[in-house]
C-alpha cells in the first residue's frame, strides 16, 4: 500500500473504531490530525480558518484559488480528508470546484458563504456538499466537521461489507442505521439505494474475514485487468467478491479487497455514464465528431487529473491515435470511461473517470447507448477488454459489421440480464453504431472494443472512468462494458454517447432494479424507463451514439454520469459538454437547471422531468445525456438520438448497481 | 500609568467598542484564538483585513463611478467585502454593506453611493479605533515588562 492510502486507510480504521465502540470516540487521537483544505479568495477569512482549524488540531492547508486546490488535490488524491470551500471565488465557482471534487476524488466538500439564501444553500445540498457553512465561521461549526468524513467511510465501510466482506457483527448492523442519520440528502439516498443493491447481491457474500482494516492493495493495470474480465466472466450482476476472487485466482488477495474494488467499480461506471470529462477533453475529443478523437483527448485530460498513469495514458494514446484516425468520429468514451477505472487507487476515482467520460463522448454515458464507446472508456476497459477482448475482439474487428458484434456483444451482455436487453436492443443499433464506430476504433487497434462502440458503448463507458489510458481503455471498455455493465451493455446498442450513461445509470438503477430489459426499469430513472420503453428507438439511439461520441455527447454523457455523482450534474452539463445529452441529466440534477444541455429534446424534456422527480441525481445525468442530440446537429436527429439514448439509458443504468447513488458524484462536466 | 490602570484602560476600550457597536461576537472568536504561540493573532488579522478591503474599496469607488452602473460587479465585490468584515466581526461596517446590497440589488446607483460613503467612514472609524487599541495594547505589554 502506498503511503497515502495507508494514511486514509487509518483514518478508516479510526472511523471504524469508532464505530466498534458503539459510536463513542475512542481514545484514538481522531478527529485530531483530520487533513483539511480550505479554499477561500478572501486572505482574512483564510488565516482566520487555518487558525480556527488549527485550534481544532487539524492538518491544515490553505489554498486561495480554486485552481490550486484542485491540482493539490489531483497530485495527492489521498492527501485530504475533508475540504472546505468558499461558494464566490473569482477564478472558479465554487459548486464547480464542489463538482470535481466529488466527481473525481469523491471527497466530503463543506461550502460555506456570507450568503445565507435559501437558494444558495440548497445549491449546494444539490451539488452535493455535505454541509453549508454560514459566514462568518464559527470554530465551533468547525469542530465537528470531522463527522462528514466519518459518516462518507462508513457509507463506503458498508457499501464495501454489503458487497460481500462481512466485517464484525456489531459493524453490521452500524451501517445499517448509518443510513438513518445520513445529514446530506445525498447521503441518504446514497446509502438507502447503495445498501438495498447491496443487500441484494452479497447476502450471500459474507466472509468471516472481518478485519476492519483491510490492507490496502495496489490495484495495478494487471491486476484491474484481471478484475474487470472476472467481473465481465460473470456478468455485473452476478460478478459477487467471491467469484471474482476465484475467478482472478491472485494469490494473497483477499475477497474483501475485490470487494471493495468492485464497489469503486460499479460506482466508476456510474460515473461513467454520467460523468462528464473535463470540458478541455471534451472539448478536444467531441469537437469533432469525425474525429472522435477521443483517445488522444481523452488521454491528455486523464493525464492532465492525473489519474492516468503514465502507462495507461501511453496506452491509450496509442490507441487513442489508431482510433482517431480511423474512427469515423463516433467517440468511445463510454467505453473508456469504464475502464477507466482507477487501477491504481483502491478507491475509484470517479472524477476521472467522469473527466474520461466527458471527453470520450457523453454518448457514452448515456443511458448506455452505445453510441459511443469513447475511447476514453476503452481505455479504461484496456485491461478489462483484455479479458473481455477475446470476447469483443471478433465483434468489434467486424466493427463495420454490426450484427457481428451484437451477437458478440450479446455474448458478453449475457452474464447480464441487461447486457441482454441491450444485446437486442442493441443489435439493432448495434450494426450501425458498429459500422461507423466500429470500424474506426478497429484501425485504432482497440477495435475490439471500439467496435464495441456500435454495440459496445456500454463497455466504453467504463473504461473512461480509469484515467489510465484511454486507447486501451476503448478497447476494454467495450468488452467491460457487455460482461460487466448489463446496463452497459445497452449502452452499446443505443448509443455511443449514451452509453457512459448508461453505466452511470445502471449503477443507480441496479439499486433500484435491474435493469429489466432496459426498458425502464430503473426505479430512479423513471425517465430513462420512459425511454427504453421505445425499444424500437435503439437504432435511434445509435445515431445518437454515434453522435455524441463524436464530440459532445461524450461530453454530456460524461456530464451526466458524474452529475449522479454529485448533484454538480448539473452544472456538468451545461458546460455545453454534455449539450445535448446533459440536457436530460441536467433537469435532473438541478432541478431543471440545464444550462445547455436542454436541448434535450422533447424527449429529453419529458426525460427530465422525470429526473427531476428522482431525487437521484444520477438520473438527471443520464438524462442529460441522452438529449446530447442537440449537439450533433449534423447527424441523426438529435431528437431522436437523444430519446434514444434516453431510453436507452434507462435500460443500462438499471443493470449497474446503483447502490452507488449518483449524489456524490458529480461530473466533470462541470465547466470550470 | 501603572500597569493595572492601563489594562483598565485597555479593558475599558474594548468594552465600549462592543457597547458601541463596532464590534460583534466574531471578534471575541478571533481574541480566543490568540494564544502563546500568536500572541499577536487579532493585530495580524484586523491588519491584513484592512489591507485586502482598502484594494476592495478602491475596486468599488471604480465600479461606482463608471457609467453604466455595473450593479452585478458591485454586488459582487459587496458580497466579498462583507464576507471580509463580518469575519472579523466590524458590526457596523457589515450592517452597512448589507444596506448597500439591497440598493444595489434595487438597481438604485444614488442610494449606492451613499451608502458606500458610510461604508468607508465606518470602515476608516473602526480603523482607528482599533489602531489605538492595539497600540494600548502594546504599551500595556511593554510595562508589564517593565
Amino acid at each position: 500500500m502506498n503511503s497515502s492510502s495507508g494514511k486514509s486507510y487509518m483514518s478508516t480504521a479510526s472511523s471504524s473504531v469508532i464505530w466498534k465502540a458503539g459510536g463513542d470516540v475512542v481514545a484514538d487521537q481522531f478527529p485530531a490530525g483530520l487533513r483539511v483544505l480550505v479554499v477561500d479568495d478572501d486572505p482574512t477569512c483564510l488565516m482566520i480558518l487555518e487558525k480556527m482549524l488549527k485550534a481544532c488540531q487539524y492538518n491544515v492547508t490553505k489554498c486561495n484559488r480554486a485552481e490550486t486546490a484542485l491540482s493539490m488535490l489531483r497530485e495527492n488524491r489521498n492527501g485530504f480528508d475533508i475540504i472546505i470551500s468558499d461558494v464566490h471565488m473569482p477564478d472558479m465557482d465554487g459548486f464547480k470546484l464542489l463538482e470535481h471534487i466529488g466527481l473525481e476524488m469523491d471527497l466530503p466538500v463543506i461550502m460555506m458563504s456570507a450568503d445565507d439564501g435559501k437558494n444558495v444553500v440548497m445549491k449546494g445540498v444539490t451539488h452535493g456538499a455535505c454541509d453549508y457553512l454560514i459566514k462568518p465561521v464559527r470554530i465551533e461549526a468547525l469542530k465537528n466537521i470531522w463527522q462528514h468524513v466519518v459518516r462518507k467511510r462508513k457509507n463506503e465501510w458498508k457499501d464495501f461489507e454489503q458487497s460481500g466482506s462481512v466485517e464484525e457483527g456489531d459493524r453490521q448492523p452500524k451501517q445499517s442505521e448509518d443510513a438513518d442519520y445520513s445529514s446530506s440528502a445525498n447521503e441518504g439516498n446514497w446509502k438507502s439505494s447503495k445498501r438495498r443493491k447491496d443487500d441484494e447481491d452479497e447476502n450471500d457474500e459474507r466472509d468471516d474475514t472481518s478485519t476492519l482494516k483491510k490492507p490496502r492493495v495496489v490495484w495495478s493495470v494487471e491486476l484491474h485487468q484481471q478484475f474487470v474480465a472476472a467481473v465481465n466472466q460473470l456478468g455485473i450482476e452476478k460478478a459477487v467478491p467471491k467469484k471474482i476472487l476465484e475467478l482472478m485466482n491472485v494469490p494473497g488477495l483477499t475477497r474483501e479487497n475485490v470487494a471493495s474494488h468492485l464497489q469503486k467499480y460499479r460506482l466508476y461506471l456510474r460515473r461513467l455514464s454520467g460523468v462528464s470529462q473535463h470540458p478541455s477533453n471534451l472539448n478536444n475529443s467531441f469537437m469533432n465528431p469525425q474525429d472522435a478523437t477521443f483517445g488522444p483527448l481523452d488521454l491528455q485530460a486523464l493525464a492532465a487529473t492525473g489519474q492516468l498513469p503514465a502507462q495507461s495514458l501511453a496506452t491509450l494514446q496509442a490507441a487513442g491515435l489508431g482510433r482517431s484516425t480511423a474512427k469515423s468520429g463516433i467517440p468511445m468514451p463510454l467505453v473508456d470511461q469504464r475502464n477507466i477505472f482507477s487501477f491504481e487507487n483502491p478507491k475509484l476515482r470517479f472524477g476521472e473517470a467522469q473527466q474520461h467520460v466527458n471527453n470520450n463522448k457523453q454518448m457514452n454515458l448515456l443511458h448506455g447507448i452505445p453510441t459511443t464507446m469513447e475511447p476514453k472508456q476503452l481505455a479504461g476497459l484496456h485491461h478489462t477488454a483484455q479479458s473481455m477482448g477475446n470476447m469483443n475482439m471478433p465483434v468489434l474487428s467486424h466493427g463495420s459489421q454490426s450484427s457481428q458484434n451484437n451477437p458478440l456483444l450479446m455474448q458478453m451482455a449475457q452474464p447480464q440480464a441487461r447486457g441482454q436487453m441491450l444485446n437486442d436492443s442493441t443489435v439493432g443499433l448495434a450494426p450501425r453504431l458498429l459500422s461507423p464506430m466500429g470500424q474506426p476504433m478497429l484501425s485504432n487497434g482497440m477495435a475490439t472494443n471500439v467496435s464495441t462502440r456500435n454495440g459496445v458503448p456500454e463497455n466504453i463507458r467504463a473504461p473512461s472512468y480509469n484515467p489510465v489510458s484511454q486507447t486501451s481503455s476503448m478497447l476494454n471498455f467495450p468488452m467491460n462494458h457487455i460482461s460487466e455493465l448489463p446496463g452497459n451493455s445497452f449502452p452499446l446498442v443505443s448509443t455511443p454517447g449514451i452509453s457512459s450513461l448508461a453505466p452511470k445509470v445502471a449503477f443507480q438503477e441496479d439499486v433500484n432494479s435491474e435493469i429489466k430489459g432496459s426498458v425502464g426499469f430503473m426505479p430512479s430513472y423513471d425517465i430513462f424507463n420512459d425511454l427504453n420503453q421505445h425499444k424500437p428507438q435503439n437504432w435511434e439511439l445509435q445515431n445518437v451514439g454515434m453522435m455524441f461520441n463524436t464530440s459532445q455527447h461524450s461530453n454530456s454523457l460524461r456530464g451526466n454520469l458524474d452529475h449522479t455523482q454529485s448533484v454538480l450534474v448539473q452544472q456538468g452539463f451545461s458546460t455545453g459538454q454534455n449539450r445535448n445529452s446533459t440536457v436530460i441529466s441536467k433537469a435532473m440534477f438541478s432541478a431543471g437547471d440545464s444550462t445547455g444541455h436542454v436541448n434535450a429534446q422533447n424527449g429529453n424534456q419529458h426525460l427530465n422531468s422525470l429526473f427531476v422527480d428522482n431525487t437521484v441525481r444520477v438520473k438527471s445525468e443520464r438524462v442529460a445525456d441522452a438529449a446530447p442530440a442537440n449537439l450533433y446537429p449534423d447527424h441523426f436527429g438529435q431528437e431522436d438520438l437523444m430519446s434514444a439514448l434516453l431510453k436507452q439509458q434507462d435500460v443500462i443504468a438499471p443493470a449497474e448497481n446503483n447502490d452507488f447513488d449518483f449524489d456524490g458524484y458529480s461530473i466533470d462536466n462541470i465547466p470550470v | 500609568m501603572d500597569r493595572y490602570g492601563m489594562q483598565n484602560q485597555i479593558a475599558c476600550i474594548r468594552r465600549s467598542l462592543f457597547d458601541q457597536g463596532y464590534l460583534d461576537e466574531q471578534f471575541i472568536q478571533l481574541e480566543e484564538l490568540q494564544d502563546d504561540a500568536n500572541p499577536n493573532f487579532v493585530q495580524e488579522i484586523v491588519t491584513l483585513f484592512y489591507t485586502d478591503s482598502t484594494r476592495l474599496i478602491q475596486n468599488i469607488e471604480l465600479t461606482l463611478t463608471s457609467r453604466p452602473t455595473n450593479f452585478s460587479k458591485l454586488d459582487d465585490y459587496m458580497h466579498q467585502f462583507k464576507g471580509s468584515s463580518s469575519s472579523i466581526g466590524a458590526k457596523k461596517v457589515t450592517s452597512e454593506c448589507a444596506v448597500f446590497r439591497q440598493y444595489c440589488a434595487a438597481g438604485n446607483a444614488e442610494a449606492c453611493i451613499r451608502s458606500f460613503q458610510h461604508i468607508k467612514q465606518e470602515h476608516a472609524i473602526l480603523r482607528k479605533k482599533l489602531e489605538f487599541y492595539f497600540q494600548m495594547m502594546g504599551q500595556a505589554a511593554v510595562a508589564q515588562t517593565t
